[in-house]
């Protein structure tokens, strides 16, 4: 481990392959980022993102890079969950996703939870482009702290664009040195687990679903575009994943 | 330059719809989250350092001149839930109408013609100020000191809250919004120079997530 | 700023009180209704519209401290189609929201000429509140302030901005008037004395005559206003 940190950026591109199905011309691990292909299903490409070792720790710069041609269809998941530990570096961690979608093209990013430490301090940035005519489900889940175990310092802005255009940007900043009221009434409550969902659909430009509670904590809410949001807190990442899997389902059928 | 004009501006008696709006303080009180003083300072902080911070930056970006549709634009990705969007609209709206008849201004004919029906409150704040002579960090302090004076006073009304501990947890956050302040202001800066992408997105889920409950209530005090 | 400058429409005006519509035109006259909690306020608008409707188009906007009380009354009695009835949230304070910030009011106003207009006339209709709260000039043409007999008979003789300076001033409930112990004559004595030549109207929503005077004054008001 050395002080300056680890700096690793994995990419995978999926294309139509002609055939009806997705190839893979590009699938890069990188360090402790490691990619694997495995089983699809119909026309639908699948990989997995491997956790060769533990991180990012502190001083680490982690990036993926992810590329769906027009009328690919790719699914990412995680075998595991990204744990932010403290490192031997000073500084924050940085964990930066690139994501572009190709008109026609579709992406389903359903990655385990993201687990912020006791003394860790990451900053995660997710852009996602999208073109016009693109296909998204997204999920992203933040855990604070282990099990009875106080937060790290986490720092995560979701943005997404559409044609350029930003249709949804969200930062939340959480855990010990953060700004005032992090934990409070307006922000999270008490709350050690949040999460939110995005899915973009072509055919939302002429029905969009309507806002719905989804609990005491959790709402479904048309963005101002072609895009849905589910917004979840609960209190541990099991029941999170529930309130997500739900919503998705729901929408799915 | 009127100095007094921000006084005219900042006024809770500005007559431009801000006592109908709880700020989401009406959700957390019903939720059992604000049950006195020390919740109610804790949700102005919290609400301070997210949604106070993206409004108080694009009101400062709106009054430096920066192009109030992209401004409008940014405020809508960073405004997730459709009843948040709804109520920045419809308080947009009505301190259109206030501002157009306080400081008559083109720049504000103009927003208020591409927006009939609102558009976020902060975006048309700044123009107004701009409109009263005012500046970037003056519009900053409005936006910000709203965000925290209005669920004060809500808290007030819903609660029975002694009005003096309202106006001790004002007083208690005054530091923060200066600090606020300078932040919003060096970001809308900086957005005059590179575009309203580098503007803050802080987000506050619970506000977000309880304004759709608040939506749905069929009886309630505030509008949002 | 970059915004086009090829527009249809000048937008909503800035101005509260204009007379007259974008296009010349006199807009629907605005008649609000005030009057502390309980004295008929709701039961007038809605024997107003029953009344009316068939001669007028118009439209309702409700100010309640709980949001739809009173325009799920107005639905329920199916006096109007929902969509001519507006209700506007007041954030616990139905006073502010019809004299110190009339903005929300202005709004509900203008939707509704945009929606189901041209209007004649628009009814606005206060939350129940004190004896001081009136409506701004800039809001309403003409105002009734609506009192029951059962409120207690001294209300007109301890005045109040509403009482004194409504264009209208209704005691509503007469027909209660020997079960509470209210003298009329006096009533009427009272608020001679506080409004001078103003107008007061006593009436009994369940007698014959219903809310004909209250009808009759406001096709006075109207015929007046579109002159």
């Amino acid at each position: 481990m050395t002080a300056a940190g680890v700096r690793a950026t994995a990419r995978l591109g999926a294309r139509a392959d002609g055939r009806g199905g997705t190839a893979l011309p590009v699938l890069e691990s990188a360090g402790p980022l490691a990619l694997r292909r495995t089983r699809g299903s119909g026309d639908e490409a699948r990989v997995m993102l491997v956790g060769a070792m533990s991180g990012p720790l502190g001083g680490d710069r982690f990036a993926v890079e992810a590329e769906v041609g027009e009328g690919a269809r790719l699914r990412v998941g995680s075998a595991a969950a990204t744990i932010a530990l403290p490192g031997q570096a000073k500084g924050e961690a940085r964990y930066d996703v690139r994501i572009d979608v190709a008109a026609g093209g579709e992406l389903r990013w359903l990655p385990e939870q993201l687990i912020s430490v006791k003394g860790s301090d990451l900053r995660v940035s997710t852009r996602v482009d999208l073109a016009s005519g693109a296909r998204l489900v997204f999920r992203e889940e933040q855990v604070l702290g282990r099990a009875g175990e106080e937060p790290g310092r986490l720092r995560s802005r979701l943005t997404v664009r559409l044609d350029g255009r930003a249709l949804l940007d969200q930062e939340v900043a959480c855990g010990p040195g953060s700004p005032g009221g992090w934990d409070g009434p307006a922000v999270l409550g008490g709350h050690r687990a949040l999460g939110q969902l995005v899915v973009v659909r072509p055919e939302f430009v002429e029905r969009l679903p309507g806002p719905k509670v989804l609990g005491e904590a959790a709402a479904l809410t048309p963005l101002a575009g072609p895009a849905v949001l589910v917004s979840a807190l609960a209190p541990d990442a099991l029941r999170l994943r529930r309130l997500l899997d739900e919503a998705l389902a729901e929408l799915d059928s | 330059m009127s100095r007094a004009a921000l006084l005219v501006l900042a006024d809770g008696r500005f007559p431009a719809g801000g006592h109908a709006h709880s700020g989401g303080a009406e959700a957390a009180v019903k939720a059992g989250l604000i049950t006195g003083a020390e919740g109610l300072e804790a949700f102005c902080r919290g609400r301070l350092h997210t949604t106070g911070l993206v409004s108080a930056a694009l009101a400062a970006a709106a009054a430096l001149g920066v192009d109030p549709l992209s401004l409008d634009a940014a405020a809508d990705a960073r405004t997730p839930s459709v009843a948040l969007r709804v109520a920045s609209r419809k308080l947009g709206r009505q301190l259109m109408r206030a501002a157009r008849a306080t400081w008559p201004s083109e720049e504000l004919d103009a927003l208020a013609r591409e927006f009939p029906k609102g558009a976020h409150q902060p975006v048309v704040l700044g123009l107004a100020a701009r409109a009263a002579g005012l500046g970037a960090g003056d519009a900053a302090y409005c936006s910000a000191y709203e965000c925290v004076s209005g669920p004060a006073s809500a808290v007030v009304r819903l609660l029975s809250l002694d009005p003096f501990d309202a106006t001790g947890v004002l007083a208690r956050v005054a530091g923060e919004v200066d600090l606020v302040v300078d932040a919003a202001v060096e970001s809308a800066v900086e957005a005059a120079r590179g575009g309203v992408d580098v503007l803050p997105a802080a987000s506050a889920p619970l506000l977000e997530v309880g304004a759709e409950g608040h939506a749905a209530w069929s009886v309630r005090l505030f509008a949002s | 700023m970059h915004l086009g400058h090829s527009h249809s429409h000048d937008g909503p005006s800035a101005v509260s009180a204009d007379a007259r519509r974008p296009d010349g035109t006199r807009r629907a006259l605005r008649v609000g209704l005030g009057g502390p909690v309980g004295s008929g306020k709701t039961a007038t608008v809605a024997a107003l519209c029953q009344v009316l409707r068939a001669e007028l188009s118009l439209a309702v906007v409700t100010n309640d401290i709980y949001t739809r009380e009173d325009a799920e009354f107005l639905l329920r009695e199916a006096v109007l189609p929902p969509e001519r009835i507006t209700a506007v949230e007041t954030g616990a304070c139905p006073h502010t929201a019809i004299r110190d910030d009339i903005s929300a009011n202005l709004e509900a106003v203008e939707d509704l000429e945009e929606e189901v207009g041209p209007l004649d006339l628009i009814l606005v209709e206060s939350g129940g509140d004190n004896l001081t709260a009136t409506f701004s000039k800039g809001l309403v043409d003409a105002q009734i302030f609506v009192i029951d007999v059962a409120g207690g008979d001294d209300i007109p003789r301890k005045g109040g901005p509403g009482v004194t300076t409504a264009d209208l001033l209704v005691v509503n409930k007469t027909d209660l008037a020997p079960y509470v112990g209210s003298d009329l004559a006096r009533m009427a004595a009272d608020a001679k004395a506080q409004r001078a030549a103003l107008p007061v109207v006593f009436q009994s929503l369940r007698s014959e005559a219903g809310v004909a005077e209250v009808a009759a004054w406001v096709r006075e008001q109207l015929a007046a206003w579109t002159v």
